[in-house]
């Protein structure tokens, strides 16, 4: 107590002095905090849009032809059918699930039950799904084998969707929902899922049908087109190798040249994963570079103060060291008020960097590149805070070392 | 109280500048004396209170302190001595002007690491007995020149040292404040503080016990020329 006493005296002595250097740590961890924070909320955008994705799955799409090839020409439409099914399951060896979905869409009020209406999306999917594109189930399951063979008129609904549709809430399983005016009995509730990539529109606001009844209902232009193949590859073989073999199966059956890849659209989740992961890598490297770099100078304005202080204070450790302060008490106090100052104008920039950061945050939810619902992080905080105690122990060493040097009698002696 | 044998001191050895200040000193001084050196200045008369005062290093010789060899002493060592033994007070005062007259009392007890109740309290104890009660919470830059000095006196028998050490503690002052300051120096004396005070004026030697002189030629004239009781 006494000892911080004795600290806080000499650093309210000077108190401009004290300020200004302060400032430069200050600003430092307010920026690293500002920093760190943008990194990752960019990083968390970024996973928000794969979110819900096996890491090594791949989606393929049928675009138009780009490239003449055995007499047809390019240019042409060409469309996934039920009948490449069985080829997929067969020639697709690399892959550990295949799943196909039919986008239906959404109109105007589609959806109503009781004196409740809404408006969502439809898609039609098989039970392997949830392989690929997992979002786990609030109430009851997913869509089965058998709903798909018997065209049974069920499907699994959204959080968003069961929310508005069932106010009442609780498990809803067996209850009846209107659809584009047919009745679907109603099997699982989804959780809240928060993946972007929008197959159809976001988790929540879904409907999923049986893929067999969406075709049938929604027939249009063919009760046997499919509009998309997901594949989970098999543990060690790579998402791209899976997406080969499915569109070389196309190739062969909708004769497209091999090497046409815009007839066809898709990703490859495992790419997606890897640049992201990268990404992320390479934003908190930068991020913790320029942050610690702001701090460092910071650093290095505390320890050329302190060497002044010391300098300054030559004839006062003199008269300590006359009346019996050891060395190393001096060498404490030094320390201590170094590491006192950096830790308190640190905190302080950590606290006002989380102000300015809860403050602002609200302000950027509408820009597209971060995800302004990103908490600050605690662990930040607090590596900041270790951080800020070593670089204020070694901006002090220097100037510690300086005043261990002093003679009492020849700082006593100056005048 | 104060035994040296045959002290060397030589500043810069070994260079062209090498400077022996203190070439075989011997020098007694019993307990509860009240003894001042003289010497003009260069005389050597600041190194030998320096070694007094455990503040510098010996060359050669022996330097025993309350009984205790002072040699080769690591800087810890040193200090917790000084704290323990030695009171300073200096021409300068070498008050801590942020600090107030109690506080700077109170700084060796800090060193000492008596609690801060206790600390304050022996301080104002020692600041009632210089008279300066009233002045405890001022600092030094509010007190005059005298009362600077009575402070740092205060500040120097606080933690009770057996030897007061006082280097040209009268040379800042006017004449009737040194009379004063030398009433305070006798008087602690008078309570049994052995004290050495440096000094190049007459009358304040002259307000000692005796008398020890050392010559501009660096050694230290031996004989005890005047004894007064």
């Amino acid at each position: 107590m006494d000892f911080f006493n004795e600290i806080w005296q000499t650093i309210t002595r000077n108190r401009s002095r004290s300020i200004l250097t302060g400032f430069g740590v200050f600003w430092g961890m307010m920026m690293l905090m500002v920093l760190v924070w943008i990194g990752q909320a960019m990083v968390r955008f970024s996973q928000n849009q794969i979110a819900g994705f096996a890491t090594n799955s791949c989606f393929v799409g049928a675009d138009v032809t780009s490239k003449p090839y055995k007499g047809l020409r390019k240019g042409r439409e060409w469309q996934m059918r039920n009948s490449d099914i069985p080829y997929l399951e067969k020639e697709v060896t690399g892959a550990s699930s295949l799943t196909y979905i039919r986008f239906i869409g959404s109109w105007e009020k589609n959806t109503h039950r009781r004196e409740y209406v809404g408006t969502y999306n439809l898609i039609g999917v098989t039970p392997t799904f949830q392989d690929a594109g997992y979002t786990p189930l609030l109430y009851g399951r997913f869509i089965n084998e058998i709903d798909i063979a018997q065209q049974r008129k069920v499907c699994v609904i959204g959080k968003q969707v069961y929310d508005e549709m069932f106010p009442e809430g609780g498990d809803v399983t067996g209850q009846l929902l209107t659809v584009g005016g047919i009745q679907y009995r109603v099997v699982g509730v989804h959780k809240s899922g928060n993946s972007n990539i929008r197959l159809g529109g976001p988790v929540d606001e879904q409907i999923k049908l049986p893929l067999s009844v969406a075709q049938q209902t929604y027939a249009w232009n063919g009760s046997d087109i499919i509009h998309m193949t997901m594949a989970v590859a098999k543990p060690g073989i790579a998402a791209a190798a899976v997406q080969k073999q499915i569109k070389d199966v196309f190739r062969a059956r909708h004769t497209i040249a091999p090497d046409d890849e815009r007839a066809f659209w898709g990703q490859d989740m495992e790419d997606e994963f890897k640049s992201f992961s990268l990404l992320e890598v390479g934003l908190m490297v930068l991020v913790w570079f320029i942050g610690i770099g702001t701090l460092i100078s910071g650093a290095v304005g505390v320890s050329n103060i302190m060497l002044v202080t010391v300098r300054e204070r030559t004839k006062e450790i003199g008269i300590r060291r006359a009346l019996g302060a050891s060395p190393e008490t001096i060498v404490r106090q030094i320390l201590t008020e170094s590491i006192c100052l950096t830790a308190l104008s640190g905190i302080l920039g950590i606290i006002l960097g989380v102000g300015l950061l809860q403050a602002v945050s609200p302000l950027l939810a509408n820009i597209e590149v971060i995800d302004a619902a990103t908490p600050v992080s605690f662990s930040v905080a607090l590596g900041g805070l270790i951080i800020l105690v070593v670089i204020g122990l070694f901006s002090g060493l220097l100037p510690a070392k300086r005043a261990l040097a002093i003679k009492p009698i020849e700082a006593l002696n100056e005048e | 109280m104060i035994h040296l044998e045959n002290i060397h001191k030589t500043y810069n050895p070994g260079t062209a500048n090498a400077l022996h200040v203190l070439q075989g000193v011997n020098l007694d001084v019993a307990d509860g004396e009240f003894v001042s050196i003289m010497g003009a200045s260069g005389s050597g008369k600041s190194t030998l209170l320096n070694i007094l005062g455990i503040l510098d290093n010996y060359d050669e010789g022996n330097y025993f302190l309350a009984g205790r060899l002072i040699k080769n002493l690591t800087e810890t060592q040193a200090a917790r001595l000084r704290n323990e033994l030695i009171g300073f007070v200096f021409q300068s005062f070498n008050l801590l002007n942020f600090k107030t007259a109690l506080e700077n009392v109170a700084l060796p007890l800090y060193y000492k690491g008596i609690s801060r109740k206790k600390r304050n309290l022996l301080a104002m104890e020692q600041l009632d007995r210089m008279g300066l009660r009233d002045w405890a919470t001022h600092l030094p830059n509010e007190m005059s020149g005298g009362q600077k000095q009575r402070v740092a006196i205060a500040r120097a028998i606080v933690a009770q040292p057996k030897l007061l050490l006082a280097d040209e503690p009268t040379g800042a002052l006017d004449s009737k404040t040194t009379v004063e300051v030398m009433d305070v120096f006798r008087q602690l004396n008078a309570e049994g503080i052995t004290t050495v005070i440096v000094t190049h004026e007459q009358s304040v030697a002259d307000a000692t016990n005796r008398i020890i002189r050392i010559k501009d030629g660096n050694i230290l004239d031996n004989a005890i020329l005047d004894i007064k009781y």
